[in-house]
Order: C-alpha cells, then sequence, then structure tokens
C-alpha cells in the first residue's frame, strides 16, 4: 500500500488533498492530526495557541470528520490515522462519520496509531497518565477485535524511538516490551481464545534509517522476537497470527537542512532496507519528504515520494524474487547478534516492572544514546555528507524560490477555526451533550469499555476539547519524565578539550555574575519534540551551567513565571512544530511583562525567511537543525550571558 | 549595608512576595557575603512562616504529592515558596534542575514560588545559601518548605532550618524502617507513606512504620498516608498533622536551637577540627552557644564562636 503522511490547514482543505492524492494512484488515506486534536484541546483553548492546523488537520467534531471524508467511501477506504491520547475518540467520531455515509463500522478498515508509550518516551503527544491511557487502548483493541475487525487499533512505534536516538538494539527491545505491556492490558479483557486474533492485530510501526543493510537485520530480528512472545507468552499458535506486520516511515532524524536534494538519495536507501528481503517486507511504506527537515513539504514534495515508491514498485526487479537473504551467513549473523541484544535489553525493562514502569529508565537510555549520536557527528566519527564533510555547495536551484521551498499555512486558519469550534457549541443540543459527557465520565470511573460512551459522545456533538477534559477530570493530567536527569555526564572516555574550554568560560562568567550561570531550557507550545531540547539541557549541564528544564508543553505564562522565579541568565526556547512565528513573540512579551531582561535564543524547525522577524522581535540568536555544533551553540550563550553581565554591572 | 538588601528585606517584611526573586538572587551571590548577612539579619528571626523540610528518595513521590499539598494550601489562602534542593552536580560543576517541572501550578498565581537550587557539593548540612533562603522567605510566605533528596542524611540537615519535618517514604521499601530502627535516621516529625492507591501493600508500610515508631518510643509521631493519583487522598490529614506539629512547638527555642547547629556547622567547615578543638570540641562549642542570647542569626554566632576560638589560641 501506498500513501503519504498528509493533513492540514482545515478539514475542508485536507479533504481536497486527499481526494487529490487518490486520483494520483494513491491507494490509502494517511491522516495527519494537528497538535491541539493530538493532545486533545478544541482550537479556542490556551494552549492551542499558534498551533491550529500547523502539523496536521484540526478535527474538533463530527461535523469536521464528515467534511474531512466528504465524497471518500469509508467502506473501501484504509485509513491510517496518526493518533495516540486521543485514538478512542478519533474511532468514534470516524464511526459516526461512517454511519452518516451509511457504512457499517464492521466494514471499516484502517488503523490508529494509539501507542502511548513512545509518546512518553519521544514524541510527547500524551493527555493522560500512563495507567489510564493503558486502559484506554485496552478498551480499543477489545473493542474493534470483534466489532471493527479489519480495524488496526493499535500501531506500536518503534519508529519515534529512533528518531530519539535509539540504538537498533533499543529500537528493538522498547517496542516490543511496549506491545507486551498492551497485550498484557488487554489480556485481562478479552477472553483467553481472542488472545490469537488480538496479537494478529498488533502492527508495528518502524523506522529505517540510511545503514540499510544493519536495518533490513533489524527488521528481521523484529519478526523473530515477535513469533517467538506470541507462542511462549500468549500462546498464539495461527501463523497467520503470529506474522509480523509492519509499516513503514523512513527516517527523518537523517535528513538534513544543508544540501536537501541529498536527502532523496536517502530516502530511497532506506526504502530499500524495508523491501529488500521479502520474508521482511513492510505492508505499507511513508516515505518522507525531502525537504522535512525545513518545513511543512507541499504536495509537490509529497508526488516526489510517491514517485519514490512507483519507481521502486513498477520500474524495478525488486518484487519478483523470493526472498533475497534465504541462506546468507552474514546476514543470519547479524540479525543473531541483534536479537541477543534486544532479549537483554527487554529483560532489563522487565526488571524495572515493565514497560510502563520503566518509563523513566527508558526515556534517560535513549537521551544517552541520542547524545552519542550528537557526539560522533561534531566530532567527524560519523559522517553526514553536505553537514560535516563534502560541505561545499554550488547554489539551490530548489530552494531559491520565493517562500523558501515549503508550504506556509494562512494565519487566518486559526481564527477560522474558533470561530466555527464555538459556532459548533452554540447550535447543538446541549442538553444531549451535557448526558453524552456525564455518561461518558461514569464510564471512565468504572471499569467497563470506554468506546461505546465515546461513540455516543460524538453523535451527540462534543467536541474533542469536552471528549478529553472529560477524561482529565477522572484521570488527572501528566506530565512525562523528561530523561535529561537520569542522562550521565559526559563520557570520560572521550575528554572533550573543546568543552574544557567552554567550562573554564562559563567558570569566570559566572565569578564575575556572582552565581553560576543558570538557563532555563524551554518547550513552548504543544509541539512534544523534546530531543533538541534534551540534548541542550544535558550538554549546558556537561558545560557547567544550572539548567532548568520543564519539558514540554509550557505556555508562555509558564515559562516567564519559572525564568523570573528561578533567576535565569539566559532562556532557551525549543519549537519545531512551525508556531514560532506566533508563540515565540509571545514568550518573549510574557518574559519583559514580567520583568525578565535576560538574553533569549531560539532553535528549531525555523525557515531562513522567519529569522529575521524573530530577531526583531527581541531573539538574540536563532538555531536550525544544520547547526548541529551544540558546543558552538553553548559558546554562543554563555558569551551572550557575559556580555549582558559587561552592560548591566 | 546597601540599600539594595535593606530595601528588599523591608519589602519581605511587608509580605511584598514579588521581592522575593531578586532577594533570592542575591542570597546566592557568593560575592556580596555581607549584604547577604545584612539581608539576612534585617529580615530577623522571628518570621511567622512555618519552615516545612519534606525529604525522602527518590521515586517515593515527592513531587506529586507537593503538587497536591501546594494546592491544599493555596486552596486555604495561604501563600507558598518551595525551594527544591537538587543533588545532581556533576563534575562540570552544572546540574539540572528539574523538580519544578513536577510541581504543577497556575503561572499567574503570584501566591507560589518555587525555586531550584544545586547542593553545591558541600558535604554535610544544607548549603548556607539555602538556610539564608528559608529564613528570608520565611517571612514573606506562610509556608516554606525545602525539598530535599535522600535518607538517612538529609533530613538532619533540613533539621537545622526546618520547624518541621516530613519525611515521605514509598510502601514496600524498607529503608527507611531500617534507618530508623537502627538510629541512623532520627526520627522525624511526620512520616507520610505515598502510593495509597496501591491499597494492602501501602496499608501494611503504614501499620510497620507505626509499630516501629511505638518501639522506639516515638508514639506521637503521627505517620499519614497520602496518594497523589486522581482522587488525591490523605493530603487534608497531612495538612492537618504539619500544623499540629507546629502548633505543638516552642518555636522560638525550636529555631534558636537550628540556628546554634547551623552555625557551628558552618564554623566547622570553614576552621575544621583544629578550630573546633579550640572551642573544647562540639559539645563544648555547643554549651558556649546555648550562653548566647537566644534571637541571634546564625552570622552573629558564627563570629561569637570565631571570636571565642581566636581568644583560647
Amino acid at each position: 500500500m501506498m500513501r503519504t503522511y498528509a493533513g492540514h490547514s482545515t478539514a475542508a482543505k485536507s479533504n481536497e488533498l486527499y481526494r487529490r492524492n487518490l486520483a494520483k494512484g494513491q491507494t490509502g488515506l494517511s491522516v495527519a492530526f494537528d497538535l491541539p486534536t493530538q493532545t486533545g484541546y478544541d482550537a479556542d483553548h490556551e494552549l492551542a495557541r499558534g498551533e491550529v492546523g500547523k502539523v496536521g488537520v484540526p478535527i474538533a467534531h463530527r461535523g469536521d470528520m464528515a467534511q474531512l471524508m466528504d465524497g471518500i467511501p469509508l467502506d473501501k477506504m484504509n485509513t491510517s490515522m496518526t493518533i495516540n491520547a486521543t485514538a478512542a475518540w478519533l474511532l468514534g467520531l470516524y464511526v459516526v462519520a461512517a454511519e452518516e455515509q451509511g457504512v457499517e463500522e464492521g466494514a471499516l478498515a484502517g488503523t490508529t496509531q494509539n501507542d502511548i508509550i513512545k509518546e512518553f518516551l519521544a514524541r510527547g503527544t500524551y493527555a493522560f497518565p500512563p495507567g489510564p491511557s493503558m486502559r484506554l487502548i485496552a478498551d480499543m483493541v477489545a473493542y474493534t477485535v470483534t466489532r471493527i475487525p479489519k480495524w488496526n487499533p493499535i500501531n506500536i512505534c518503534s519508529y519515534h524511538l529512533q528518531e530519539a536516538g535509539a540504538t537498533p538494539v533499543q529500537e528493538i527491545a522498547y517496542s516490543l516490551s511496549n506491545a507486551i505491556a498492551v497485550l498484557d492490558a488487554v489480556r485481562d479483557r478479552v477472553d483467553q481464545e481472542l488472545m490469537g486474533p488480538v496479537f494478529g492485530r498488533i502492527s508495528f510501526f518502524v523506522n529505517a534509517g540510511v545503514r540499510f543493510v544493519e536495518e533490513h537485520a533489524k527488521l528481521r530480528a523484529m519478526g523473530q522476537l515477535w513469533e517467538a512472545i506470541g507462542r511462549d507468552r500468549y500462546g498464539v499458535t495461527d501463523p497467520k497470527h503470529l506474522r509480523f506486520r509492519y509499516g513503514v516511515q523512513v527516517n527523518s532524524l537523517g535528513l538534513t537542512e544543508q544540501q536537501p536534494e541529498n536527502n532523496v538519495q536517502r530516502i530511497v536507501l532506506e526504502a530499500l532496507a524495508v523491501t529488500l528481503g521479502r520474508s521482511a517486507r513492510a505492508r505499507a511504506i511513508q516515505l518522507p519528504a525531502w525537504n522535512e527537515a525545513l518545513g511543512l513539504p507541499r504536495p509537490w514534495d509529497q508526488q516526489w515520494s510517491l514517485r519514490i515508491q512507483q519507481v521502486l514498485a513498477f520500474e524495478t526487479d525488486l518484487l519478483e524474487y523470493p526472498d533475497i537473504f534465504e541462506g546468507s551467513t552474514v546476514m543470519e549473523g547479524l540479525v543473531a547478534e541483534l536479537v541477543e541484544g534486544a532479549r537483554a535489553e527487554m529483560a532489563v525493562v522487565a526488571e524495572h516492572g515493565g514497560a510502563v514502569e520503566a518509563v523513566p529508565y527508558m526515556k534517560g537510555a535513549l537521551v544517552d544514546s541520542h547524545r552519542e549520536r550528537i557526539r560522533r557527528i561534531e566530532s567527524g566519527e560519523q559522517t553526514l555528507v553536505g553537514v560535516n564533510k563534502y560541505a561545499e555547495t554550488e547554489p539551490s536551484p530548489l530552494t531559491a524560490d520565493a517562500e523558501g521551498g515549503i508550504l506556509v499555512v494562512d494565519p487566518e486558519t486559526e481564527a477560522q477555526q474558533r470561530a466555527a469550534v464555538e459556532q459548533w457549541r452554540s447550535q447543538r443540543d446541549a442538553s444531549e451533550v451535557e448526558r453524552a459527557l456525564a455518561e461518558l465520565r461514569r464510564v471512565a470511573e468504572s471499569d467497563e469499555n470506554i468506546m461505546e460512551a465515546t461513540i455516543a459522545a460524538a453523535r451527540a456533538g462534543v467536541t474533542t476539547g469536552e471528549w478529553a477534559q472529560a477524561l482529565r477530570d477522572v484521570f488527572g493530567s501528566y506530565r512525562a519524565p523528561t530523561g535529561v536527569g537520569e542522562a550521565a555526564g559526559s563520557d570520560p572516555a572521550h575528554p572533550g578539550d573543546e568543552l574544557d574550554a567552554i567550562r573554564e568560560e562559563v567558570e569566570r562568567v559566572s565569578e564575575a555574575l556572582g552565581r553560576r550561570v543558570k538557563i532555563l531550557v524551554g518547550k513552548p507550545g504543544l509541539d512534544g519534540h523534546s530531543n533538541g531540547a534534551e540534548q541542550i539541557a544535558v550538554r549546558a549541564r556537561d558545560a557547567g551551567m544550572d539548567v532548568v528544564y520543564e519539558g514540554i508543553r509550557l505556555t508562555p505564562a509558564q515559562i516567564a513565571a519559572s525564568a523570573l522565579q528561578e533567576g535565569v541568565h539566559v532562556v532557551g526556547l525549543s519549537i519545531l512544530s512551525g508556531s514560532h512565528r506566533e508563540l515565540i513573540p509571545s514568550v518573549i512579551d510574557a518574559l519583559r511583562e514580567a520583568g525578565v531582561d535576560v538574553p533569549v535564543v531560539v532553535g528549531g524547525i525555523i525557515p531562513e525567511a522567519d529569522v529575521e522577524p524573530l530577531k526583531s522581535a527581541g531573539v538574540a540568536a536563532v538555531y536550525t537543525p544544520k547547526d548541529f555544533n551544540l558546543s558552538q551553540i553553548m559558546r554562543d550563550i554563555v558569551g551572550l550571558v557575559g556580555q549582558q553581565a559587561a552592560t548591566s554591572a | 549595608m546597601t540599600s539594595e538588601a535593606s530595601t528588599l528585606a523591608a519589602r519581605l517584611r511587608d509580605r511584598d512576595l514579588s521581592a522575593a526573586p531578586a532577594a533570592l538572587n542575591l542570597i546566592e551571590n557568593r560575592t556580596r557575603a555581607d549584604d547577604v548577612a545584612a539581608l539576612v539579619r534585617e529580615v530577623g528571626t522571628e518570621a511567622r512562616g512555618h519552615v516545612i523540610g519534606v525529604t525522602g528518595p527518590p521515586g517515593a513521590g515527592k513531587s506529586s504529592l507537593l503538587s497536591a499539598l501546594v494546592r491544599a494550601w493555596r486552596d486555604a489562602g495561604r501563600t507558598v515558596a518551595v525551594l527544591a534542593v537538587d543533588p545532581s552536580s556533576k563534575r562540570s560543576g552544572g546540574s539540572l534542575l528539574g523538580d519544578r517541572a513536577r510541581i504543577e501550578f497556575d503561572p499567574a498565581d503570584r501566591g507560589v514560588l518555587i525555586r531550584s537550587t544545586a547542593a553545591g557539593g558541600r558535604l554535610g548540612g544544607l548549603a548556607p545559601a539555602t538556610r539564608a533562603a528559608a529564613q528570608a522567605l520565611a517571612v514573606a510566605f506562610d509556608v516554606v518548605v525545602i525539598e530535599t533528596v535522600g535518607v538517612g542524611q538529609s533530613e538532619t540537615e533540613v533539621a537545622e532550618v526546618a520547624d518541621t519535618v516530613a519525611v515521605i517514604v514509598q510502601p514496600g521499601s524498607g529503608d527507611a524502617l531500617q534507618f530508623i530502627k537502627a538510629g541512623i535516621m532520627e526520627v522525624p516529625d511526620v512520616l507520610v507513606v505515598t502510593k495509597a492507591d496501591l491499597g494492602d501493600v501501602a496499608l501494611r508500610s503504614r501499620r510497620d512504620l507505626s509499630a516501629a515508631l511505638r518501639s522506639l518510643g516515638a508514639r506521637d509521631t503521627p505517620v499519614v498516608a497520602v496518594s497523589s493519583v486522581a482522587p488525591a487522598t490523605g493530603i487534608d490529614e497531612l495538612v492537618a498533622a504539619l500544623d499540629a506539629h507546629r502548633a505543638s512547638l516552642d518555636l522560638p527555642a525550636r529555631r534558636a536551637e537550628a540556628r546554634r547547629t547551623s552555625a557551628l556547622a558552618d564554623f566547622a567547615a570553614e576552621h575544621g577540627e583544629r578550630g573546633l578543638r579550640a572551642l573544647g570540641g562540639r559539645r563544648g562549642a555547643l554549651r558556649f552557644l546555648a550562653e548566647q542570647e537566644p534571637g541571634l542569626d546564625v552570622a552573629t554566632l558564627v563570629e561569637r564562636l570565631e571570636q571565642r576560638a581566636e581568644a583560647a589560641r
């Protein structure tokens, strides 16, 4: 199956895009939701500011879902939804949209991502504490296995673990441990004879990096381990149920902002990793666009990615042979090594009490692995073409056009969506909504399956924010561990001369200030991609600073309050969702209003054209993925603090 | 005395909470010891705020508990400052101060302040800045919490400055019990067992701790079981237990005692065993301190110790 991950702005615009993609030969839908929808807030919530319609489509109620699927026959469609914390709700809305088309829920086919552990570990769009989150997943699995049998209720993502820095062994071990946690929870909610079909419905969403031989071995290793888990732990015997089913999005972490055209060949090689050997071939492949590191891809960029797959499938002889690694001792050896490493790491997770309890451990381990990867790139041990080697380049015609080669979302979208939600609320039957929400709360407090009450709420016209708030009232809210406390300090085996020099500078400035240089690392908005912020936090500590890091999802008011109360000398903000234009100036306003007059630096996916406006809003420095040298960033930051100290003294 | 220290002390005495961040910046400034001493002297030793030490091993649930406590105090109209002392300083001298993230509060609420500080590598005792900070904040805030990490040592350290020490343990971990029995850990003023939602394990832990305390003759020490998982339970009981302990105290005497202990720790850190010998050992030093006027602040007490040691040489 071929699809591209898509959705933006509004339900109507995304619907247009889907229809266009289907006409081009795409055979399924992959829906990207915006961050407020993913985390359970309506467009008019404070945290939604600047995020509406940015990384996907906003879906607030059944009306939005009906519009999103307008003219697309849902009984014939295979729809993949990248939705996790609010997956039960979005599936509910999809079922109701199908009802309105006259399609029975039993005829629906598709996938909800629904993998909450990787949200705690890597992606950050969680809404409820771990326990209740696992219960919602188990409810969905139990519901769909009988009522929507063609639905994949969960798609366990090793993908994001690799983006967060996981080694192949960690990727295998953590994702399979995660699957075990889910299956253990489901085991309590369904009859034993259903465990075979349940096991068979669990699918995976894996990553494929550019080291494509090892990556292929990784997939074979996962298949072997998965089958063993099914047989040994859950007593599954049907070979159909035991098959390791996976879809792929190839690696974005390795895509570069420098010479972005090179990303095309990286994507092709990564696609080979998941297609080369038939016995471990992906069922569905999504390829990222060549310019993902720059901003939101346009339809043309996505078409290019689709064409890569079509060339592989229809021009090459890739699909004509049985498994080409059958009997290869090199491949078998690689696979055996990965299986052994993964088993050992899974045992560590089990010792922590399973994947849910081991979240802080796994998070710390990932932050460490990522730190090591960055160190290797900085030191040149690992080559990134166009970044730390062969960096000279001719001017690129691809990025030369006016908007810098990326899609810009109309800022009016947010205001329109806010107004639309308010209007929706005013036009529905309020008493019916109240009844539905009361029932939802009752079920949430009980041990009953959440799905019926969720679908009823969708029918009654409840909004995404209301559904999530009802559950937050019952379950409580939650902040995931940041992993930075668990991460080790700089490795003494690689004494960084560079870091030592920066430490001296930190000491010097600290002496001048009278107390240690203190930095606040903040992530405003709903964007949960915290890898960059975590690496900055860890490196700042290693450089000798006191670091206040509070994790993701902070409002400008929270950041300002922390900066004031903590008495920091500099504020670093990280933002990857594209909402920097709105959020960064609000943070700066909030800081100045609180009387905090310290330098502010910003890092993230920031298009060149936005750099000057940010600087005139008061930002001292802007860093993008091309600034891979964290030590240089540290040097700049200490310099800024030193200057400030000199001028204010 | 600079006008800055004086102005800040006056604002704190007037319970102007917005003076707190600047006061803390001054207190942490190592190059301005005289101003810090002046600030502490000016805020005085008669602070009305309740200084509570909260300590326990990592993972015991201190931060979730503090979130619930802060909420309860704020609901009752009391202002709260939390000093989170982070032990994680590394070779580089830097540290990651992550605790404030775990304490939820409304950023628009001016009645709550959270400040993280690195422990700063000092062995034994709280960093002098933390002590000064607690004293200064207690003038302006109704409740000042000093949060430290560890079992066995940290409650002794925090007792140097806290009116009430609460030790947090999680069910099933025998550490606290063993430490109390072995006499490594002093009996805290309040013992808190977290994760009461775990049911039987938590109940059993509570029973075991109560029994251990009884066997040590500390039958009045309350053991409170709390759960920070929604819906939170036991929080009101804990607030009441903390208040009851404070009401039972001869507060001026306890604080004077704490200041003496702190002064001795500071003196020992500065002058070592030799200095102590000049005072006739720890015991001699404490006897001397007990003869001083009760209202003196730590810096003055240290000066007196130094003068006496000088005279004895």
